[in-house]
């Protein structure tokens, strides 16, 4: 592979980087599912992925591969994108729908109900609530009151939130916008509905949002413990993208 | 049995076990090798390291080795069987009813043995369910909604045929409705993981008790919330509970958030024999202690009592097992053994 290679895969990466797990809400380079990225002179993109199991749900299977080449379709100089999913029960089917360009419904026909927008929605919100979990967590530990809180415009949040608020509160925002208008005057922190929340049901929302978090994460750690488990990989080790992305410290690059 | 360190002694009933064939004979294509591959991962996963079994053991295992594993060396009283067909992945079916039939046939006190049914089955299926509660005195069957069947890509428990066999269950006295709300057996579509359609069954059923096993995993935010507004609808700790091993954390939330919303009445023990063995699952659940941080979030605990219940007393009641008199006889049994 060329420099000019080197660098295409690497702003490959960075698109997968902004492709998530519907459901767990982290990325699919993060979550181990990509295996690989191959870039040819012409611009032409091919991409490996595998999920935790050969059962996994087909329409998150087929959302992450719809996801992955859209967003690496953006690239100026990409020229075809493939997205290849291994060892899984649909493979062939999701593999075909990406090379043909097709929809959800037009791979899977009789099988499908309709698109996808609707599922996807589900999960954006509970992103968004996963989301304000962390970040209220945040909040709330470094001794700000729930009062204050819910009274909060979104242009006023940002103007308190530095250092790790400030990465929980871009990833906050990025979802905000799911349940409604998210203009600098909205009030900051509302329910899924996208409704203020009264200071006298901040304990009732918070524990929605804990509900819903604790499913996320839970279910994070089960794809995660059995991707490890299924390729006989120990959990924690680095990945190949780990060592593309930098993300190796160097003793453990020689130790490997 | 199990034995407080105080020397008391608990009854357990194991909710959720399994007596399967998955042997590369039975397999019928790749989707039985990956379907056994899915629960090993599932176990060696999830186990503690010293508990791994061989692939191969893993696949089949004996009527001996399962005794063993829930009586002699687990502390389980008794266990409910739980049928799983697949017989479109394995020649003679993964772990039908009729081969844990012969298990519990071996051993009547210690097991109890559940049915199953599917609405897809239409009028000769209806049939079917009187031949087996019949057959096998039923008071319990397990319903996989998301399974896909041909065209078919699961159903709901509010489906109008549905409607028919939860009332043919009735008047069969089959009280217990076990559904698998759960990780998937088959790839699912968007509404597959929905845990709604048991709050409809479970309003228009107040005699039937619906226990969604995994308690809705991956959807348990949802779950909780219909659990909370249904009395009859119960939370199975399967595959919840090993990850009090891995992941203590984690399961803390898992059963403070079951425990605020279902309540310690209705949440059921089960080890999902044989993906984990229910040893170190109860031995560890009784030494598990609620941290304070969630304690106080939830403002639930885990006391000695609800342990009880969650382990043995719960099951006992909504299958009318006297504790007593079973103890009873599994003492004779014993001696009868022992002769």
């Amino acid at each position: 592979m060329s420099d000019d290679n080197l660098g295409w895969a690497s702003e490959v990466l960075a698109c997968l980087d902004r492709v998530n797990d519907p459901e767990l809400d982290e990325s699919v380079t993060s979550l181990g599912f990509v295996t690989g990225v191959l870039v040819s002179d012409d611009g032409r993109v091919e991409i490996g992925y595998r999920l935790p199991t050969y059962w996994c749900a087909a329409n998150f299977a087929f959302l992450m591969a719809d996801d992955m080449r859209t967003e690496v379709g953006r690239l100026p100089w990409v020229t075809s994108v493939g997205v290849e999913l291994g060892d899984h029960m649909y493979a062939e089917t999701i593999n075909t729908a990406m090379t043909r360009g097709q929809s959800f419904q037009e791979a899977f026909a009789a099988e499908a109900d309709g698109d996808l927008d609707g599922l996807r929605r589900v999960f954006l919100v509970k992103a968004f609530q996963r989301r304000q979990m962390a970040l209220l967590d945040y909040l709330l530990a470094a001794g700000r009151s729930p009062d204050t809180l819910v009274a909060l415009t979104i242009a006023e949040l940002q103007s308190q939130c530095v250092d790790t608020g400030a990465l929980l509160l871009e990833r906050y925002l990025e979802r905000r916008g799911i349940v409604g208008p998210d203009g600098p005057d909205a009030p900051a922190f509302v329910d899924e509905h996208g409704r203020i929340v009264a200071a006298a049901d901040f304990p009732a929302h918070r524990r929605t949002l804990r509900r819903v978090s604790v499913n996320v994460e839970f279910n994070g750690a089960l794809c995660r413990g059995l991707l490890a488990a299924r390729f006989d990989e120990p959990e924690g080790e680095p990945t190949l993208l780990d060592f593309v992305h930098g993300r190796v410290k160097e003793d453990r690059r020689q130790a490997i | 049995m199990y034995r407080t360190k105080d020397g008391e002694d608990i009854f357990i009933i194991d909710g959720h076990t399994h007596f399967w064939d998955a042997s590369k004979g039975n397999q019928k294509n790749v989707h039985g090798t990956q379907f056994i591959d899915c629960f090993y991962a599932y176990h060696k996963n999830l186990s503690p390291k010293d508990q791994v079994w061989e692939k191969e053991k893993f696949e089949k295992y004996d009527a001996e080795t399962m005794y063993r594993d829930l009586f002699v060396d687990g502390p389980d009283d008794m266990a409910i069987l739980q049928p799983t067909f697949l017989t479109d992945f394995y020649n003679n079916g993964f772990n039908t009813t009729e081969r844990n039939s012969a298990m519990a046939k071996k051993h009547p006190n210690r097991f109890i043995l559940n049915g199953a049914f599917d609405p897809r089955d239409g009028e000769k299926g209806l049939e079917g369910l009187h031949e087996q509660a019949e057959k096998y005195k039923l008071k319990g069957v397990k319903l996989y909604t998301a399974e896909w069947r041909g065209e078919s890509k699961g159903y709901k428990l509010s489906d109008k045929m549905t409607y028919r066999y939860l009332e043919a269950a009735e008047k069969l006295g089959i009280k217990n409705i076990h559904v698998h709300k759960g990780p998937t057996i088959l790839p699912l579509n968007r509404d597959a993981f929905d845990v709604a359609d048991v709050d409809d069954a479970a309003t228009s059923f107040q005699n039937l008790n619906f226990i969604v096993e995994h308690c809705g995993l991956p959807r348990l935010d949802d779950f909780c919330w219909i659990a909370t507004q249904e009395t009859n609808v119960y939370a199975g700790l399967a595959v919840a509970l090993p990850f009090i091993h891995t992941r203590p954390g984690y399961f803390a939330h898992i059963i403070s958030e079951l425990l605020f919303w279902v309540g310690e009445d209705k949440i059921l023990y089960g080890s999902d024999y044989a993906i984990w063995t229910p040893r170190w699952l109860v031995e560890k659940f009784m030494d598990f202690e609620l941290p304070d941080d969630v304690a106080k979030e939830t403002g639930v605990s885990l006391t000695l009592e609800a342990k009880k219940k969650i382990l043995g007393l719960n099951a006992a009641r909504i299958y009318g097992i006297d504790i007593e008199a079973q103890k009873a006889k599994l003492r004779a049994g014993e001696l009868v053994a022992a002769e």
